[in-house]
């Protein structure tokens, strides 16, 4: 139990699939390559239409513009830190605002007229980063804080037996505590519900992303829901008759504030040893038919109630 | 119902609890006709086993009436008269399907506690402990048994309870230290601790062919029983060096096998090693007493095997490692397999090889399980072995 890592190091644990930055940082990145080709090939048209083109070395600084743009173009558009090229989106668009803030002082009502619509869209397309950039750095930060837990079993029973009582995801809250239900709807979705602080519950839809009979079953939540998770069971033939060893690795994306604190909660004190004492109670329904249960621990394997226990007494009632 | 709680050190005490009842299908609820303290419930009684909580029921040596059965268990009916194993077995895990039933992988609810201590976790005791389940126990009125359908054998036939309630544990137990022993012809057995699962390694060593068996002891009575029902030769510690006498008995060799049946309380006639050892218990620099058990290696024979059933908790101090290894000693153990005993020792007393009752000395009702317990533990009024009657 535990530990185990030798056959499965090698493989990554599942991918989790944590609120995602969407098309945006690319979009914007398109965007910017536009933009900083048209500032380099015809600063000049530009300058015009923007109402700058009475400034002096006017072309020299939109060309410094379009370089920029170009710079973070290559940022976004490489799909490498979205954060962070969004958010020099954002500190090129104050640098923009300041040199039109400046420029508004100078030259005619024509050129006034131009340049406050230039600052409008310029003040749109702020807007439009600075909104992007916080999405990007959520997202960020969620996949800074998935949990990566991994715990085995060995179980006196044939692999595909074994297999075949897992892929019924419907069993899974049979031995795994914190789940209410596991709901399989077709096309190898499922939408599982699991039991939170205060008697509220949480659900997500999860959809079955790797399945090879007998061998492994991987599974992702998808997109958009309030805990990222995903998991990869494996079952490994123990040689000699001796059962199968089930390797489970999970990982998951809690919330950050509150609502992680409550995710957290969710998961136990000690995820690891949550996870183990589900694979020990997995073990126990499938070999014995029901979790082992005694008169102090009459909810069975579970590490936080022992530290609670009462006394052997018969249950009241 | 009444049941005997362990209420702390050396305290237990009959109280009024909650009837057991149903948990799973496999469960059955058991109406307790007999039920024995055993030398391993002076271990929890002196707050050895860590674990115990106040008001734990105390017992896992018990046999009686079916009155209640969940759904799955279909080998027994209400009414039968049964003898219930000490260790929960599910029958299913790869340790029961090669018969090793007290290390049960699925019957200890508790299991990560005991890991915690032992590294994996045995089955699960009734009245052992919460590491090992807390499970409640079976000095009792009534008592849950869970793996209903794998533990309990059912006995038929006109026996006496006290004829065949020993089945439960100290008799497979003592069976099971002999057993080890891999006897040959002509091996002389020694066995540590001429307590009542001492007595029936002796007895059972006889059955298996050993041509002289030898008890250790200090308790003249307990001595006198070995003698009279195993033919057992004797050494009392208190007056005899035990090494010396062995090799004399032996002319040398040492005996063929040794068993502790003596465990984790052991004492030593030497005032200093006795003081070393509690003093180190004392400060939890070890948990347990091993004088018996480095008795037992040092004198075993070269290529001899110690066969250790006396109950150990924790960790041993001084252990002679060197003597084992050198001289190629095989060290077995084991807390007993009952469920693998059962039925062959119900035919050996069905076909009168054996008449388990000569252990019982004392027979009280339950209410007086503290009186019992004093009196069990400091031998008083010759007591060997006691069997309560609910």
């Amino acid at each position: 139990m535990g530990g185990a890592d030798g056959a499965g190091s090698a493989e990554e644990p599942p991918e989790v699939a944590t609120r995602g930055t969407g098309p945006m940082p690319r979009l914007l990145g398109v965007l910017s390559a536009g933009l900083g080709v048209a500032l380099l090939a015809v600063p000049d048209r530009l300058a015009e239409i923007a109402g700058l083109d009475h400034l002096p070395d006017h072309q020299t600084v939109l060309r410094g513009v379009g370089a920029r743009e170009l710079g973070s173009a290559a940022g976004l558009l490489s799909g490498r830190r979205p954060a962070l090229w969004t958010w020099t989106r954002v500190a090129g668009d104050a640098m923009d605002l300041s040199v039109l803030g400046l420029a508004l002082r100078t030259g005619d009502r024509e050129r006034r007229r131009r340049l406050s619509v230039t600052t409008g869209v310029i003040g749109a397309v702020t807007a439009l980063d600075l909104f992007a950039a916080v999405l990007a750095t959520r997202a960020a930060r969620a996949n800074g804080r998935v949990m990566r837990l991994r715990a085995s079993v060995t179980v006196n029973r044939p692999p595909d037996e074994v297999y075949r009582f897992w892929r019924d995801l419907a069993n899974l809250p049979r031995f795994m505590r914190h789940l209410e239900s596991v709901r399989v709807g077709g096309d190898g979705r499922s939408r599982w519900t699991a039991k939170a602080p205060a008697g509220r519950s949480v659900y997500w839809d999860a959809e079955i992303v790797e399945d090879r009979p007998s061998e492994v079953l991987a599974w992702r939540s998808l997109p958009g829901t309030l805990v990222p998770n995903a998991g990869r069971v494996r079952f490994v033939t123990v040689p000699g008759g001796r059962g199968t060893e089930v390797r489970v690795e999970l990982g998951y994306a809690p919330p950050a504030g509150k609502l992680g604190r409550m995710v957290a909660k969710l998961f136990g004190e000690e995820p690891t040893q949550q996870v183990k004492d589900d694979l020990r109670r997995f073990k126990q329904v499938i070999e014995t038919g029901e979790i082992v249960r005694s008169d102090s621990s009459p909810d069975g394997t579970d590490l936080r109630r022992h530290m609670m226990r009462r006394p052997a007494q018969p249950l009241a009632g | 119902m009444r049941a005997n709680c362990w209420m702390g050190r050396n305290t237990v005490e009959v109280r009024e609890v909650p009837d057991p009842r149903i948990l799973s299908d496999r469960d059955a609820i058991i109406r307790i006709t007999s039920t024995a303290i055993c030398g391993s419930d002076l271990h929890l009684y002196d707050g050895y086993i860590p674990t115990m909580k106040k008001g734990d029921i105390l017992g896992h040596e018990f046999m009686g009436e079916v009155v209640e059965l969940g759904r799955e268990v279909r080998n027994l009916r209400v009414g039968d008269r049964v003898v219930v194993p000490f260790p929960i077995a599910c029958g299913h895990c790869a340790a029961c399907t090669h018969g090793f039933f007290s290390v049960c992988e699925n019957s200890n609810p508790n299991a990560a506690l005991a890991e915690m201590v032992m590294g994996h976790a045995p089955a699960g005791v009734y009245g052992y402990s919460h590491m090992l389940g807390g499970f409640a126990g079976g000095q009792a009125e009534y008592a849950r048994v869970p793996f209903a359908d794998v533990g309990p054998i059912k006995i038929e036939g006109d026996f006496r309870d006290e004829q065949v309630l020993f089945l439960s544990d100290i008799f497979p137990t003592g069976y099971m230290g002999a057993e080890m022993c891999d006897i040959q012809r002509g091996d002389v057995i020694a066995v540590w601790g001429a307590g009542p699962v001492g007595q029936f390694a002796m007895a059972s060593a006889r059955m298996l062919g050993a041509e002289r068996v030898i008890a250790i002891d200090r308790y003249p009575q307990r001595l006198r029983i070995a003698q009279e029902n195993t033919g057992a030769e004797i050494i009392n510690y208190e007056q005899t060096d035990v090494l010396e006498a062995l090799r004399e008995l032996t002319a040398g060799r040492g005996p063929d096998a040794c068993i502790d049946a003596v465990g984790t309380e052991s004492h030593h006639p030497s005032g200093a090693i006795n003081a070393y050892d509690r003093g180190k218990q004392a400060v939890r620099l070890e948990t347990d007493r091993p004088h018996a058990l480095r008795e037992a290696i040092m004198s075993c024979r070269n290529a001899g095997i110690v066969s250790v059933i006396g109950v150990y908790g924790g960790f041993v101090d001084k252990f002679p490692m060197g003597s084992l290894m050198n001289r190629s000693l095989t060290l077995r153990s084991g807390q007993c397999h009952v469920q693998r005993y059962l039925r062959p020792l119900l035919d050996r007393i069905r076909r009168g090889e054996i008449d388990p009752s000569f252990v019982v000395t004392h027979r009280m009702p339950l209410d007086e399980a503290p009186q019992a317990y004093e009196m069990f533990k400091n031998k008083q009024k010759d007591c060997n072995k006691v069997v309560l009657t609910a």
